[in-house]
């Protein structure tokens, strides 16, 4: 467990900087945890955190990796599924389940991946 | 993709596997990262050390001697030889003479003689040592730093399963408060949501949308990925990986297609939606079996006819070796078939049989090599002849691919190096004791890239591809080389 103050507000983080709280979570917190990524948050970062947020938000899960790849290649109008994966290690060059996550709010994802 | 920066010791790759000279404490810093209290409580351990820890530790120890022969045995028999010093990855890698596999099983042997044996009572000549909090603090650094693979149990004269060492050194732990957080809270997600990763039915349903999408859109028409159908033929067990990471999806889509095309209905479940059997790398009895049963009372509750485990390495172990004795007898099931069935066995038997039809050179821009993952090579067996967990995956390859070479010898089989991965260290907090563990096996890689063009390495386990595709940039080579033998039999299936 670590944690920051924001906004005159203890955040909790747990030990590799995922939000305990995910009710902690605005856009300006974002802001800050992906400073702490070395990550500046561009209109197309954050049309991915909205999306990923939604996503979390209905099903209680981060997207499989192909669902994220198939909304990038909607959202950005890339040719294909390969274009899009480098696009999103672009934004989010040590990956979307690190970074991506770790900036929308949401937990760590576990198991074999 | 961009090479990432990085904040790893990352080994060099010049080809030799060498005996390093050994530097004390070289990975004494590296530590897990220790369990949540909700985690451990829901797997019926103590949150943390609590007074009287020492007592019930020295407990639960007597308990595992007394109900474990195989581990009594282990822990009078080693002769310290050193024939197990040289064969594990993380002693190569590290160079930390902890990591000698008779060292790390002296942290627990030097216990064991102190309470246990009559010699414990003259100490000093013994070796033998009290359980104290500082060599607690040894045990959860060093048997962390261990992956289960039994690869210095194959050279051991005496035939020691070192994993079964570590599994107990992590039970005893467990016991009393001491959880590594990565295994405890993926064992929680399998009781609150059926998988590793909390993928509940709904967000499973949408993802096998996607992909039959997916399918649809590369030329498989009408290729189903059913969830939850009762009556189905067959219940398909993948890893939970298969249904969110990459490479893993597309083997899954291979699994599919050879349903598709055999005319065999199968089913997924999003109650057993997960292969894998993190019970194992803890050491527990009662998490493993309780894990494993969500898989035949769903076999039940369906009423199909069969199993199939998909390509997962200690899933296959857990299913494999342990489904019998713990949730059997599986007299329910059509006992034409293997209970469960490997489904590298399953597709290899459709092709023998013309049921189905793969066309190799679909995979003609690929140079193949295949890494035997340990707890297949080493833990179990497919099919059914002698060494059908080494023949089966390679004939499959073979069917799939016209270009096939063998990665070096002596590290193949059950010879094979660990990914570096395995038993529990698949976690971030670790990525050096990772990396260090990958060294032997990515000195073999490099050279079969460099000398061979290889340019797709295939794997059956769901941890095996993570760890690769998460090592291979680190090293400078291409992830997108890692995949599944379901991956190349997706390319090559006649649809």
């Amino acid at each position: 467990m670590a944690s920051f103050v924001y906004n005159g507000k203890t955040i909790e983080t747990d030990d590799e900087g995922y939000l305990q709280n995910l009710g902690d979570w605005d856009k300006g917190l974002a802001e800050v945890l992906a400073k702490q990524e070395n990550v500046e948050l561009t209109e197309k970062h954050w049309k991915l955190i909205e999306w990923i947020r939604d996503y979390f938000q209905k099903f209680q899960v981060a997207p499989a990796i192909k669902s994220l790849t198939k909304e990038v290649m909607n959202l950005e109008n890339l040719p294909d599924k390969k274009e899009a994966n480098k696009f999103i290690y672009e934004l989010f060059p040590e990956g979307p389940a690190k970074q991506l996550a770790k900036i929308s709010g949401l937990p760590k994802p576990t198991g074999c991946v | 993709m961009a090479k990432p920066k990085s904040k790893y010791k990352i080994p060099v790759l010049d080809g030799n596997i060498s005996i390093p000279k050994i530097v004390p404490g070289a990975s004494s810093y590296e530590h897990m990262i220790g369990a949540q209290k909700e985690d451990m409580e829901a797997l019926g351990f103590p949150e943390k050390l609590q007074d009287g820890w020492k007592d019930k530790a020295l407990g639960v120890f007597k308990q595992i001697l007394d109900h474990n022969k195989a581990v009594r045995d282990y822990m009078d028999i080693c002769v310290r030889c050193g024939a197990c010093t040289d064969k594990c990855q993380f002693f190569l890698g590290t160079s930390d003479p902890n990591n000698m596999p008779v060292q790390r099983q002296e942290l627990m042997r030097k216990v064991y003689r102190y309470y246990f044996t009559p010699s414990g009572f003259f100490k000093s000549i013994s070796n033998a040592q009290e359980l104290t909090e500082e060599v607690l603090k040894e045990w959860y650094t060093y048997f962390w730093q261990c992956s289960e693979c039994r690869r210095c149990s194959v050279f051991c004269p005496y035939g020691i399963d070192t994993a079964e060492i570590t599994m107990a050194a992590r039970q005893i732990m467990d016991s009393i408060g001491l959880g590594q957080k990565y295994t405890t809270e993926v064992i929680h997600k399998v009781y609150t949501t059926g998988n590793n990763i909390g993928i509940n039915a709904a967000a499973l349903r949408n993802t096998l949308d996607d992909l039959e999408e997916e399918i649809e859109e590369e030329g498989g028409k009408g290729v189903k990925i059913p969830m939850d159908v009762e009556g189905a033929e067959v219940l398909l067990v993948p890893p939970s990986a298969d249904f969110f990471a990459m490479p893993h999806m597309e083997s899954l889509k291979g699994y599919a297609k050879v349903f598709h095309k055999a005319g065999i209905s199968y089913t997924v479940s999003s109650y057993a939606s997960e292969a894998g059997n993190f019970g194992k790398f803890i050491g527990s009895y009662q998490n493993t079996k309780e894990i494993n049963k969500r898989i035949w009372d769903e076999a039940r509750r369906l009423k199909v006819k069969r199993v199939i485990i998909g390509e997962c390495g200690h899933a296959w172990r857990a299913a494999y070796m342990y489904s019998n004795t713990m949730n059997g007898p599986f007299d329910f099931l059509d006992s034409k078939y293997k209970q469960p069935t490997h489904i590298c066995d399953f597709t290899l038997g459709l092709v023998k049989d013309g049921v189905i039809k793969l066309d190799p050179t679909a995979n003609d821009d690929k140079v193949v090599t295949f890494h035997d993952s340990c707890n297949v090579a080493r833990g179990s067996r497919i099919g059914d002849v002698v060494g059908g967990q080494f023949t089966i995956p390679r004939e499959l390859i073979k069917a799939a691919a016209n270009k096939f070479v063998e990665l070096r010898e002596g590290t193949t089989k059950e010879s094979t190096f660990c990914c570096g991965a395995g038993g529990g260290l698949l976690t971030e907090e670790v990525m050096n004791v990772r990396l260090a563990g990958s060294m032997p096996r990515m000195q073999t890689v490099k050279e079969a890239v460099d000398n061979h063009g290889v340019n797709f390495y295939a794997l059956i386990c769901a941890i095996c591809k993570t760890q690769f595709t998460k090592v291979f940039p680190l090293y400078g080579l291409d992830a997108e080389m890692v995949g599944g033998i379901h991956q190349l039999v997706s390319n090559a299936i006649i649809m």
